[in-house]
């Protein structure tokens, strides 16, 4: 039910007094400090720990290694991948101990094993944000939304060569504008609320632990 | 507006409540240290609030043309645009929109707007059950209460209180005062509620005309599963949140968390345009966006009033109110309290009602130096106090214009200014006033109640100036 009225009662109403007078807002890609690669890594990983993020940097090929060992030690057995690369990967090389679950399904099929069951994700992502301490993700198909959200863990692989200065870097750089996908998220730290009399709590909806395998 | 019946009562109240006022004091310090770590270079904070300003001040120059940009954008993406001219018209489109999906259960992100409408109530009137996944306001609709900050809604309760408010809803709950267990709590108890709710509701931070993106600032992640769980996803915003390019974002993200709550940026920044497309496995299948209007077109064509629609709600002119510290959010009475509150709500709902607020202000000027898009509060403020007592009112004027106007009061003034724009007069009255002093009565009523009985001295200025030698000229 749209209400036609409404809209142009209010349109209207505004109509009247708006100056139409184009965009004089400023869009220019903002001078950043032209940080390294590796300060770039640095800058990251120092913003993702001040928010209980925990940051590991690895070679390339490391990353599966640190699976196989750090997960079991940690007493984690139901891992959720996508079926993208990683995905493929976990599924050929994970140890015997730890049960993999891919998301292939809609969600409407498995939700309740997703909430219930599940205690890490292992997910891509696009690129990260030094100067805030997020990682950038667009969700796909082949890694859907929930992966970011639901379980109590996530374990996100980024590559050291995305890492941008600042958001508004990569929004102008990328071409973001051009088009944008279904949904696109940063990520900055595990969950957490200072609700109940402000004191920082982890956890309280989205993932408890954040872990972040800067690759590269 | 549950607490008290007049302002003076919720103010008396207020006072009275030793823990609560302290426990605003200790947030709201904690809060200006804070957002004052995060901007320790003073030129680039002036440089970014500029910044926050232009691009507010653009969206609103132009604010028709982009609501019917957002509207085409959206559309396209397959999210789809309601027009709501008041609450009314806003609950109904959202019932309509949840009885059409059949569906029963609600899971809702934290929105203030959907507060300004009463939208809880009303879906409950309708058999809807409606469950308030945000931390601050679970624990406020646990206690049956209204927010009293906007950013952080349960901010005047201890733990102690809370822990005994869960306690007493979910008895199986063991019971504990400790905050990260009390937490894992309210994760246990709202999980079900996500994997089972058949629809979601949230609020909308900025709303992109150029991308038709929706985008939502949180930290906990229930805004991020309210909008990606359910079937169907249902914003809901002002008319005055669109910005138009995706690269205003950016910066108004940057002001909106550090002025908020000190952070660099949210755990959560969340971009939504579109529903589940063929092949994803996860997200609503249906998007909704209902742009409500509810006053906001009237403050628009007041031109002197306009720039308390620049507002991103940080709430960070709360946190350095000196006057909220001392009262909380609940004396207000009103959705949006402190400084924000005492200007927008008597423009939104009309001076007769909500005018007294205006009085609640210092004039102290803290908030407009906070404010990341520099809306001059205090000018506002002082401006709705012009109005307040308008003689006439025409077209431009608010609704309640002039309400507050006194014939006695008026008259004072008027006697006022003529004995002042007289210096005959002036000497005459200054004559009598000090040799009379004696007989200004010992108590002056409610006036004297909190301050001073005023007594005029024995001499005038003009006799002790010409008496040390001062000339007339």
């Amino acid at each position: 039910m749209t209400m036609s009225r409404a809209r142009e009662q209010i349109l209207s109403a505004l109509q009247q007094y708006s100056e139409n007078g184009g965009y004089r807002g400023i869009v220019k890609t903002p001078k950043e400090e032209g940080l390294s690669k590796e300060d770039r890594v640095a800058r990251i990983t120092q913003m993702m720990e001040a928010v209980h993020g925990e940051v590991h940097r690895l070679l390339d090929r490391e990353w599966m290694k640190w699976i196989n060992t750090e997960l079991p030690k940690r007493g984690y057995k139901h891992i959720l991948v996508g079926s993208g690369d990683i995905g493929k990967i976990v599924n050929v090389e994970a140890m015997d101990s730890l049960q993999i679950h891919s998301y292939t399904a809609e969600i409407e099929e498995w939700k309740d094993q997703l909430f219930n069951q599940v205690d890490v994700s292992i997910t891509s992502t696009r690129g990260g944000i030094a100067s805030t301490g997020s990682l950038v993700i667009w969700p796909t198909s082949a890694e859907p939304r929930l992966m970011y959200f639901v379980p109590p863990v996530h374990v996100a692989l980024l590559n050291a060569e995305d890492i941008f200065e600042s958001f508004e870097q990569m929004v102008i750089e990328q071409k973001w504008s051009k088009e944008m996908p279904t949904n696109s998220l940063l990520v900055s730290g595990p969950s957490k609320t200072a609700d109940i009399q402000q004191v920082l709590a982890y956890g309280v909806h989205g993932p408890k632990q954040l872990v972040v395998l800067i690759l590269g | 507006m549950k607490q008290g019946n007049t302002l003076s009562d919720r103010i008396n109240n207020s006072l009275g409540k030793a823990q609560n006022r302290q426990n605003f004091r200790s947030a709201m310090s904690g809060l200006m240290e804070k957002r004052a770590a995060q901007f320790p270079d003073d030129e680039k904070l002036a440089k970014l609030r500029d910044r926050g300003r232009e691009i507010r001040a653009n969206s609103l120059r132009n604010l028709p043309y982009l609501l019917i940009e957002l509207e085409k954008t959206l559309t396209e993406n397959g999210i789809q645009v309601h027009w709501a001219n008041n609450s009314f018209e806003a609950n109904q489109i959202i019932v309509c929109l949840l009885q059409q999906n059949d569906a029963k259960s609600v899971v809702k992100g934290k929105s203030m707007v959907s507060e300004e409408i009463e939208l809880n109530s009303f879906l409950e009137g309708h058999g809807i059950s409606v469950l308030e996944s945000d931390l601050g306001e679970f624990i406020i609709q646990l206690a049956d209460e209204t927010p009293s900050h906007i950013i952080m809604p349960a901010i005047h309760k201890t733990k102690k209180e809370i822990a005994e408010l869960l306690h007493e809803h979910f008895p199986e709950l063991p019971y504990t005062e400790d905050v990260d267990q009390l937490t894992q709590s309210a994760r246990k108890i709202l999980r079900n509620k996500f994997n089972q709710a058949d629809a979601g509701i949230s609020g909308v931070n900025f709303a992109v005309a150029e991308t038709g993106t929706l985008c939502l600032v949180e930290n906990e992640g229930n805004g991020g599963m309210s909008s990606t769980v359910p079937p169907l996803h249902i914003a809901i915003t002002g008319i005055e949140k669109v910005v138009e390019k995706l690269a205003d974002v950016p910066p108004l993200l940057n002001l909106l968390t550090k002025s908020a709550t000190g952070q660099t940026i949210t755990t959560y920044f969340n971009m939504i345009s579109r529903p589940r497309q063929p092949g994803e496995k996860d997200g609503p299948e249906a998007v909704h966006l209902v742009l409500l209007d509810n006053g906001r077109s009237k403050i628009y064509g007041n031109s002197s009033l306009q720039e308390i629609l620049h507002c991103i709600r940080c709430g960070s002119c709360i946190n350095h109110c000196p006057v909220y510290v001392q009262l909380g959010g609940h004396a207000y009475g009103t959705v949006y309290p402190g400084p924000i509150g005492c200007a927008l709500e008597p423009m939104r709902l009309g001076i007769n009602k909500v005018g007294g607020l205006t009085s609640l202000c210092t004039l102290c000027g803290a908030c407009e130096q906070v404010c990341p898009v520099q809306i001059p509060l205090p000018k506002l403020i002082n401006r709705l106090r012009a109005e307040s007592v308008l003689r006439r009112a025409d077209y431009t004027s608010l609704i309640g214009a002039g309400s507050m106007r006194k014939p006695l009061e008026s008259w004072g003034w008027r006697i006022w200014k003529w004995i002042y724009r007289n210096p005959a007069i002036y000497r005459v009255f200054s004559l009598i006033v000090t040799r009379t002093r004696e007989l200004i009565p010992a108590r002056m009523g409610r006036w004297a109640r909190y301050r001073f009985n005023p007594k005029p001295a024995r001499r005038t200025m003009h006799e002790l100036a010409r008496e040390a030698g001062f000339d007339n000229e």
